[in-house]
């Protein structure tokens, strides 16, 4: 049966670690790197007779993203405990929700070709990150690192309702831009701040019933997400077109090779034997205190796009790009206060900035530079100190020293435009005297002239001279001859 | 006089007057710590020789005011599953042999600020699931009262060392009765306070909604003020309650006129020994002839109470013992290839029979299929408990049960069997079910000479009655002036 014959079938397990200060049960620091195992306590540590102590910020956080995501909020909510042994595990125990998660029942809507289309959430819980082992390149073992362990997360789970590797990455980006404004996540992929686990199934068209699914875990870019899904879906279809079936099982994507590997641990034979945490009390939510934080919710992309066509007159495509990510659309709005060239913040960031970023691979808010530096490069263009070619020299610049600003770039480099009238003559009236061909054509009638001789004038000023100051001092000398 | 004969009520007494001195008293404790600890067996690890210099120190910050609390230089014995930075907490298992806590109890922390001195560290089942201390994977306490019976257990150590004199009161942690039982094996008070009073930060966990740390002690009185020093809300431990400290001293007011008293027929029935049995109708009769009103009632679930507590005190172990894996710290097995064999060896290897029993038990009441029909049902009956007693407290201020069936029964009797074992904690696992307080105080001995223990159930956060009403009673019996264990 051709590809185009299947459905393609895929729900997500999101987890974003929210970016509280200290940890879900404990008072250490969440912070990314640090040397092994320094942001640890007897808590997080699993050390005999600790106890937890529920991080209050965690519930609010998670509530902020239940809300964001039209989810309902339980006013009766737990703790349980997920039971399983590893080593980066080291209370053999993940604290995490069972039956009775923070937030039920929500959607996100995602663009499609086809138009807008809701992606249901069943749930979004609270739990807490294993730590990390760090394996020993010459085999002699492994270190558990325990500075991750206890960090909070949130498990955001959707429904099988995504039917495309297109599809998820619009919700996987439409998630991580929810989360961005409203504050709870820093969403920094590359730090496994947010990963996924996707579900994949295909059945035939038309069919009700779900295939059986494959699950790919820790997925931690789009484009491998993209490419895991793709490849799975092709290898479902041979599999079945060959008469085979799938097997439920975990798999690993494997980004060099391009493939999914089936894990060889026993996970999936594994059972968790969730209970009840005795050690932490129910959390229970007063509709005052959830009425307290949907008051104080962020602006959320939708409304701020609203805002850009109306306040700024963006275009929809325009607005539609800068709001979908929150940290583009902060940078655009901060530059253009600082500089007032709306008009032009938005051509750099969608022109040439965009463009770098997708030459590079690199996410908007791995963007090196601030608001404030390209705030100074369009400032600097408007000034007439450099021109437009120079300034794109100038973010070029930007990109791999971006601890300089671009008033230190074009000064190090010694590209501030010539503006000065005497210098500009002495190199007109270089030229001038060097082509006397060209005065004559010009004088003739031939205006093309004109534009050559300002092209030799740039040539000799390495593009720095001043283009209209050029154009009119020419004029000037040509109608003195 | 001899000092290790004393309460702590008159330790103090004492000091006040200046009749003896803080150096005097824990030199008294070492001596006789030196002397019977061999035949008792006692402790996992004895201080015995920093006890001393720590006794002299803190005199010297008594005398210049830094150190004011009336507690100052009494001696305690902490029960080995208290966490105490800096020395051996073991749990009495080999997992543990060598584990030294970065960190103290609270409780420990709350002895420490009070300028208490720490005699040592209290042998007790393995990881405390045991009624007999005969699980402890180091030494087999003895009873001090016949030094061929157990102490009881979990806490043996702890009431044994009180019963000797070995340390003038002592903590224990109560999870099934671990601190009644051994109370009342040993002749001694033992109490349970309410679950939430006392922070458990700090204590190794064996079944967490269910522990609770409280006092070994001589007297009624020693017990209230050692409840003074530990109770109170901790922020460490969420499931401890936030509310007005109380002084319990203040309680004992000697008086039972008028107090309701419920005992419970089905305490009474099959499996009670007929001169424990008599010994608390005699008991009862004395509360009668002090004033109380005495009613035969019913808390018909308490027959399910044993088979619920194993289930949910295996499962909520199951997971408690996992950190126990040989990964970062505890024993960790020579024998491995690979991260399985870590586990499996290191736990295999490191835990005793009875604990791998109640992991397992543990293990399948959890397991998907079971769940339901075990653990699930299990936490019904254990609401209906809550409920029953609810109910019996509604008409009556105190119950009162025997503490266990019979008195301390052989070494080596009952510990190859798990079910006769388990049926020692059959009049104190509904108290921990439901969360209640409970004091077990000698009521007589019998034949042999071995002490009777007689258990009184309070309501939620009442310790102050059943304090009031145990204390009354051993006013009027005196049972230390008659009885004394037989080495002394």
């Amino acid at each position: 049966m051709p590809r185009e014959d299947y459905e393609v079938i895929i729900g997500l397990e999101v987890h974003s670690e929210l970016s509280t200060k200290t940890k879900i049960f404990c008072s250490c620091p969440t912070e990314f790197g640090g040397a092994p195992n320094t942001h640890t306590c007897p808590v997080c540590m699993a050390m005999p007779g600790t106890l937890p102590v529920l991080n209050e910020k965690v519930v609010e956080y998670a509530v902020k993203a239940g809300l964001a995501t039209n989810c309902e909020i339980s006013r009766d909510s737990k703790n349980d405990r997920k039971n399983y042994f590893y080593p980066d595990l080291p209370k053999s125990y993940q604290i995490s929700q069972f039956d009775k998660p923070l937030c039920e029942h929500g959607y996100v809507e995602i663009e499609t070709e086809n138009g807008p289309k809701r992606i249901r959430l069943t749930r979004i819980h609270i739990e807490e990150d294993a730590g990390k082992l760090n394996h020993d390149p010459y085999g002699r073992g492994s270190l558990v690192d325990l500075n991750r362990a206890g960090v909070p997360l949130i498990e955001i789970v959707s429904e099988p309702d995504l039917r495309s590797s297109q599809e998820v990455e619009a919700y996987m980006r439409k998630l991580k831009s929810i989360l961005e404004y409203i504050e709870v996540s820093d969403c920094k992929m590359q730090e496994g701040s947010l990963r996924a686990d996707v579900n994949v199934s295909i059945r035939p068209k038309g069919s009700k019933e779900y295939g059986t699914r494959t699950e790919m875990k820790n997925m931690n870019s789009f484009r491998s997400i993209v490419r895991a899904i793709e490849y799975e879906v092709e290898r479902q279809v041979e599999v079945i077109d060959n008469g085979g079936t799938i097997t439920q099982e975990t798999l690993r994507w494997d980004d060099v090779s391009g493939k999914t590997f089936p894990m060889r641990d026993k996970e999936d034979a594994q059972d968790y034997r969730y209970f009840p945490d005795p050690d932490l009390v129910a959390i229970r939510l007063s509709d005052e205190y959830i009425q307290n934080i949907k008051d104080n919710l962020p602006e959320l992309p939708e409304s701020r796009k609203e805002r850009y066509l109306n306040e700024y007159h963006l275009t929809e495509k325009e607005a539609n790009i800068l709001t979908s990510s929150k940290y583009l659309s902060d940078m655009f709005e901060k530059a253009s206060k600082i500089c007032g060239n709306i008009k032009s913040v938005v051509n750099w960031l969608l022109s040439d900035v965009s463009r770098i970023l997708n030459e590079k691979e690199l996410e908007p808010d791995q963007m090196p530079f601030n608001a404030e530096a390209l705030a100074e490069l369009i400032t600097l263009i408007d000034k007439g100190t450099i021109s437009s070619a120079i300034a794109k020299k100038v973010l070029e610049e930007m990109f791999t020293t971006p601890e300089k600003m671009p008033s230190k770039i074009i000064e190090e480099k010694g590209w501030v435009q010539i503006s000065d009238e005497g210098a500009i003559k002495e190199v007109v009236l270089q030229i001038l005297s060097q082509n006397s061909q060209s005065v004559a054509d010009y004088k003739a009638g031939k205006d093309k002239a004109l534009g050559f001789l300002v092209g030799q004038a740039m040539k000799l000023t390495k593009g720095k001279a001043n283009p209209q100051m050029l154009n009119k001092m020419f004029i000037e000398e040509i109608n003195k001859i | 006089m001899n000092i290790t004969d004393l309460t702590v009520h008159e330790l103090k007494e004492k000091l006040e007057k200046k009749e003896i001195t803080i150096s005097e008293i824990t030199k008294a404790y070492v001596d006789r710590i030196v002397d019977k600890e061999k035949d008792v067996k006692a402790f996992v690890t004895t201080l015995t020789d920093t006890a001393l210099a720590q006794a002299q120190e803190i005199e010297e910050k008594v005398k210049k005011g830094e150190v004011t609390s009336e507690y100052a230089g009494i001696p305690i014995g902490i029960k080995d599953n208290l966490c105490t930075k800096g020395v051996k907490t073991t749990c009495s298992s080999k997992m543990l042999e060598n584990f030294i806590a970065p960190y103290d109890a609270t409780v420990v922390e709350k002895i420490n600020s009070n300028g208490m001195i720490n005699l040592g560290k209290l042998n007790m089942d393995e990881f405390a699931m045991g009624a007999s201390t005969e699980y402890s994977a180091f030494k087999k306490t003895c009873n001090p009262w016949n030094l061929n019976k157990v102490p009881g257990g979990s806490s043996g150590g702890s009431a044994a060392a009180v019963a000797a004199g070995l340390v003038p009161w002592a903590l224990g942690s109560d999870t099934g009765g671990s601190i009644r039982q051994p109370s009342s094996f040993c002749g001694v008070v033992g109490l349970k306070p309410t679950y939430g009073l006392v922070s458990r930060y700090g204590l190794v966990a064996f079944a967490s909604s269910l522990d609770q740390i409280g006092p070994i002690t001589k007297d009624v009185k020693d017990s209230a003020m050692l409840l003074n020093i530990i109770a109170g809300h901790d922020e460490k431990d969420t499931t401890s309650i936030n509310i007005e400290k109380k002084d319990y001293v203040k309680a004992l007011k000697n008086d039972v006129k008028g107090l309701k008293i419920g005992v419970p027929k089905e305490y009474f029935g099959e499996g009670i020994n007929s001169e424990v049995k008599e010994a608390l109708e005699r008991a009862i009769e004395e509360y009668k002839s002090m004033g109380a009103i005495v009613e035969e009632c019913s808390v018909p679930i308490a027959d399910y109470a044993l088979a619920t507590y194993y289930i949910i005190a295996c499962a909520e172990a199951s997971s408690n013992l996992g950190r126990f894996d040989g990964i970062r710290y505890g024993y960790r097995t020579p024998n491995f290839e690979n991260l399985k064999d870590i586990f499996v060896n290191s736990r295999t290897e490191g835990f005793g029979a009875e604990v791998k029993r109640r992991i397992i038990l543990g293990t399948y009441v959890l397991s998907s299929g079971y769940y339901d029909a075990y653990y699930k049902k299990a936490q019904q009956v254990r609401t209906l408990v809550k409920k029953e007693f609810d109910k019996a407290f509604e008409k009556y201020d105190i119950l009162i049960t025997p503490t266990s069936p019979t008195v301390a029964f052989d070494i080596g009797v009952r510990s190859n069997n798990p079910l006769e074992m388990y049926l020692a904690d059959i009049c104190t696992v509904s108290v921990n079910i439901a969360g209640l307080p409970g004091i077990s105080i000698p009521c007589g001995v019998d034949k042999t000479g071995m002490p009777i223990g007689m258990q009184i159930i309070g309501k939620h956060f009442d310790e102050e009655t059943i304090l009031n009403a145990a204390y009354t009673y051993e006013q009027k019996i005196k049972f230390r002036e008659k009885y004394k264990p037989e080495f002394k």
